[in-house]
């Protein structure tokens, strides 16, 4: 029976809810110190000085740096030449929450008593946390070495004016997709020991291995001398693959001091520590025919990358351009954007990362274009997509060939699970009822790319690459253990992999154990990003499995006197069919792969291990059909989200549960992101007024609805296992269809566009001045 | 700016077993739970008592120990995930539900949500969708988008212990 597809309950699980897992804030070896950072409490300033006598005064403070103490190291890798960024802030402070000194002490305590006695005077700059000031005329550069706070841009060709002049109708829109903040429920934590004979570092990340290969050039170390752990790793979404600061000061503080050296964020540091994601403005408009058929579409973007340009934040407003014309085929497109530095956290990846971006504005203009036209979403929608036939299909940019789809399919079973007909006549019978609260349907048939993907395309974005490493290796008993660079933070990997390679070899489940996460143990890897474990991961565990099979099958018709091709694996034994009863069992074949004397003559001993770096050829494009029912509160404008739909296409599906689990934790996010969350900062002085989840409104059960779920399959032809990935997709799906879905309900006033978050203020207001606020 | 730190024996039973230290008084139950009793199933997730990471019981009642210091607790009778038993493989029904119904992700709200989970199962026993929805209000989980977090609870109500 194949597991690949089967509802399989996870290993990963017993040790996690018996409190038994292993997070790195719970390793504490002897004679641990801890760090805590002295932050900047300005947006924009100058150092003047930094006098940490006080702090050093105190009982139980082992040591105070500054920049001062790390002029040997380089700036921090990854961001372009001319945005330095040092280790510890040198001179100047760009963003508040900027490390600018560290204090170790015996404990946590004293350390944050330290981090309080250490005083720092600044001479404060111009503060600019948003692109129209970071670019006004009396803008000042965060980087006088660059001179400009545009960091890139990347003009159109063709800005279409011709194209969008002929056509029937035009429809623009200014669209906000508000600053996001990860908040894994784990922060950053780092654990580092350096010990004569080498240096681990235990972190939660995403990716150890770029980690350890970053860390080992920024300390001059050999890699072999370097090794790092993620262990259990509490959710990242995008935010534990930054080279944060604390992950290169960590080392040096524990070589200095010669103990193992901890720190671990509280969640107000992690709001302003931890990069955030999203903040893009878009300008988007399309040319339609009167039968709403799209002709042509612009969409202009503006990132805000905050302080410094991490690499992936440099690299979002290119997804979001590659994917600006989502589902449908539209015969011109233009796309240009800018990248702006301005004095707030660091942006950078944020679940969809540049993707959710790409979809919530295509899926507002099509709704846009069937308001002016008159035409229902759905008809829009359907008279514009990109057919099936059309596939492998060629976008405007020649990176992005979609592999495959049937939108119009995932369409007609979301409509179906929603009942659409029905929400509309319902909609229609409540216009006029004033005692009802107002009813809303909104859809959304977004598409992302993902499965990173092939080499060359990638350059720009520093670390993600495409392949993705495996190493399936038979232990003497026949049993396995699987070995993969993909380190995850949640996504169920042990139980994923192993049902994989469960499959492949013929060994059951419980007899397969995966080790991700340790650079000692797995030679390479890239991490897990980017909705890629499966199509990446996945598929590189499916070969390497099948080659050892090939392998043990030799071993065992050899053992058996047999033909290989006779023989068939079933409960973990070898069987020669037609034989009832002639077999050999997996351990008898693994034992004896060791055994010079009993295998053949062509093999070597040892030779039941494969190590495998799995390259895909493209990308690939999860999607799918959503849709979001609201209902709207005609006095508060309390929004209640009745139904959500969500249709997903993710190509082979490894474990429904696990699938399941990521579509309804992205579309938390996205449900989140439309109705709850943004970063705020007040402009004037760039404090951040969301620092913690006080004001930060990361939702509750109590605030999220049931989700039904539906499916369509095409697969992915890129990679042997079908699959195209599925942790992005309900964030990128998500918020268009809850803001379709508000607009929509709030059609009645005349209101076009709603900026998310979407909260009663908001609509209240919408509702009172019809859309002219 | 100086700093007075002042030491207390606090002693309280986690789990059953009876611990007493000498510690700074300023000492979180968190903390205490997990540097100093070193049972470290009990999460911290933010600082300002949002999360419920740090959920457990104080006699029996549901807390966060992230809001209650160490000597508050002094003298009582706490419970932490790693005081959880049952006929599932050693698990409480709470705890099979969430394997068996995908509760749980990265695992790390995954503690203090069994907890409070518990908590209010002792409360209510048979609770109702809405009821575990608000009764779970105070965990947050950023991985599961919660659906599946209700079935766990529910499925815990199906299966009583034996
Ligand atoms: S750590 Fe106690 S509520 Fe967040
Ligand atoms: S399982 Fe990750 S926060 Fe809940």
């Amino acid at each position: 029976m194949s597991l690949v597809g089967a509802k399989v309950l996870r290993k990963e699980d017993p040790r996690l809810l018996s409190g038994t897992g292993t997070y790195v804030d719970d390793l504490s070896p002897a004679q641990c110190a801890f760090a805590s950072f002295v932050t900047s409490a300005e947006a924009h300033a100058t150092i003047d000085a930094i006098d940490v006598r006080a702090a050093l005064a105190i009982p139980g403070v082992l040591a105070v740096y500054t920049a001062a103490d790390f002029t040997d190291y380089p700036d921090l890798p990854g961001g372009l030449p001319t945005l330095e960024r040092p280790a510890l802030a040198r001179n100047t402070v760009r963003f508040v929450g900027e490390p600018v000194a560290v204090v170790v002490a015996e404990d946590r305590y004293i350390a944050a008593d330290a981090v309080a006695a250490v005083t720092v005077s600044y001479s404060p700059l111009k503060v600019m946390t948003t692109i129209e000031d970071a670019t006004a005329g009396d803008s000042v550069p965060l980087f006088p070495r660059h001179g400009s706070n545009v960091i890139t841009i990347v003009p159109t060709m063709d800005d279409l004016e011709k194209e969008l002049a002929k056509c029937h109708g035009r429809a623009s829109l200014h669209i906000v997709n508000q600053r996001c903040a990860a908040v894994p429920i784990e922060p950053m934590a780092v654990l580092a020991d350096w010990k004569p004979d080498g240096l681990t570092v235990w972190a939660t990340f995403q990716a150890p291995h770029h980690l350890r290969n970053y860390l080992a050039t920024w300390l001059d170390i050999p890699q072999m001398n370097c090794r790092v752990v993620a262990p259990d790793v509490g959710g990242g979404f995008g935010s534990k693959i930054v080279w944060y600061p604390e992950l290169f000061i960590a080392p040096v503080i524990s070589k200095l001091l010669r103990r193992p050296v901890k720190f671990a964020q509280t969640r107000t540091e992690a709001m302003m520590q931890m990069a955030h994601g999203r903040d893009q403005v878009h300008d988007i408009e399309v040319g339609y025919e009167k039968d709403g058929t799209i002709k042509a579409l612009r969409l202009i973007v503006s990132q805000n990358l905050g302080a410094y340009g991490d690499p992936t934040g440099l690299g979002l407003a290119v997804l979001t351009t590659w994917m600006a014309a989502g589902a449908y085929r539209i015969p011109k497109v233009s796309t240009s954007f800018r990248t702006v530095v301005t004095n707030t956290t660091p942006v950078a990846a944020y679940r969809g990362a540049g993707r959710p971006e790409a979809a919530y504005s295509i899926e507002r203009i099509v709704d846009q274009v069937a308001r002016q036209t008159g035409l229902d979403p759905a008809v829009v929608r359907q008279r514009n997509f990109i057919p099936p036939s059309a596939f492998p299909y060629e976008t405007h940019n020649e990176a992005v060939v979609y592999d495959s789809a049937d939108f119009p399919a995932a369409l007609a079973e979301c409509l179906r699970i929603v009942d659409y007909d029905a929400v509309r006549a319902e909609q229609k019978a409540r216009r006029n009822d004033p005692s009802k609260p107002l009813l809303g349907i909104g859809l959304s048939c977004w598409l992302e790319i993902a499965g990173f993907g092939p080499n060359g395309s990638l350059e720009g974005f520093g670390h993600l690459a495409s392949w993705e490493s495996a190493q399936v290796r038979i232990q003497p008993d026949g049993s396995a253990i699987v070995y993969s660079g993909s380190s995850p933070h949640g996504q169920g990997h042990e139980t994923m992999l192993s049902q994989i390679a469960s499959d492949e070899l013929g060994i059951s489940f419980d007899r397969i154990k995966v080790i991700t996460g340790d650079t000692a143990a797995v030679l390479q890897g890239i991490g897990t990003m980017g909705s890629r474990g499966a199509p990446t991961a996945g598929s590189a565990v499916k070969v390497a499995s099948s080659r050892v099979l090939t392998r043990a099958k030799r071993i065992a018709a050899h053992l058996l006197e047999a033909a290989e091709e006779d023989l068939e694996v079933v409960d973990d034994a070898f069987n020669v069919k037609g034989s009832p009863g002639k077999k050999v069992s997996w351990g008898d074949v693994a034992w004896a792969s060791f055994q010079p004397l009993r295998i053949p003559p062509e093999l070597q001993a040892g030779s039941l291990e494969e190590r495998l770096f799995q390259e895909s050829p493209n990308f690939s494009y999860p999607s799918g059909a959503y849709a979001c029912v609201v209902e709207i509160d005609r006095e508060t404008g309390d929004v209640t989200i009745r139904d959500m739909v969500l249709v997903d296409d993710c190509g082979t599906v490894i474990n429904p549960l696990l699938a399941e689990g990521q579509v309804h934790g992205g579309v938390a996010q996205g449900i989140a992101q439309a109705l709850y969350e943004g970063v705020s900062y007040d402009s004037s002085t760039g404090q951040p007024v969301t620092a913690n989840l006080l004001d930060y409104l990361v939702p509750s059960a109590a605030d999220l609805p049931d989700y039904k779920v539906g499916r369509t399959t095409t697969l992915c032809p890129n990679n042997p296992l079908g699959a195209k990935g599925i942790g992005e997709s309900g964030s990128v799906g998500a918020p268009p269809a809850v803001i379709n879905a508000i607009v929509d309900a709030l059609s009645e006033f005349g209101v076009d566009h709603i900026d998310m978050p979407a909260t009663p203020e908001k609509i209240w207001k919408a509702m009172k001045s019809g859309g002219n606020s | 700016m100086s700093t007075i730190t002042r030491n207390v024996t606090v002693s309280m039973t986690i789990n059953g077993q009876s611990i007493t230290r000498t510690i700074d008084a300023r000492t979180l139950l968190v903390h205490f739970i997990r540097e100093h009793a070193r049972l470290t199933g009990t999460h911290v997730g933010c600082d300002t008592s949002n999360c419920g990471a740090c959920s457990i019981m104080i006699d029996g009642e549901s807390a966060k120990s992230c809001t209650v210091l160490a000597v508050q607790a002094d003298g009582c009778s706490i419970t932490t995930i790693e005081g959880l038993s049952g006929p599932y493989n050693g698990m409480s029904a709470v705890q099979e539900g969430f394997r068996q119904c995908h509760g749980l992700q990265c695992g790390y709200c995954t503690p203090g949500m069994v907890m409070a989970a518990t908590s209010l199962l002792n409360e209510i026993p048979d609770p109702s969708e809405e009821q575990i929805r608000s009764g779970l209000e105070g965990n947050l989980c950023r991985c599961t988008g919660y659906q599946m977090i209700v079935e766990s609870v529910r499925w815990a109500v199906e299966h009583p212990a034996p």
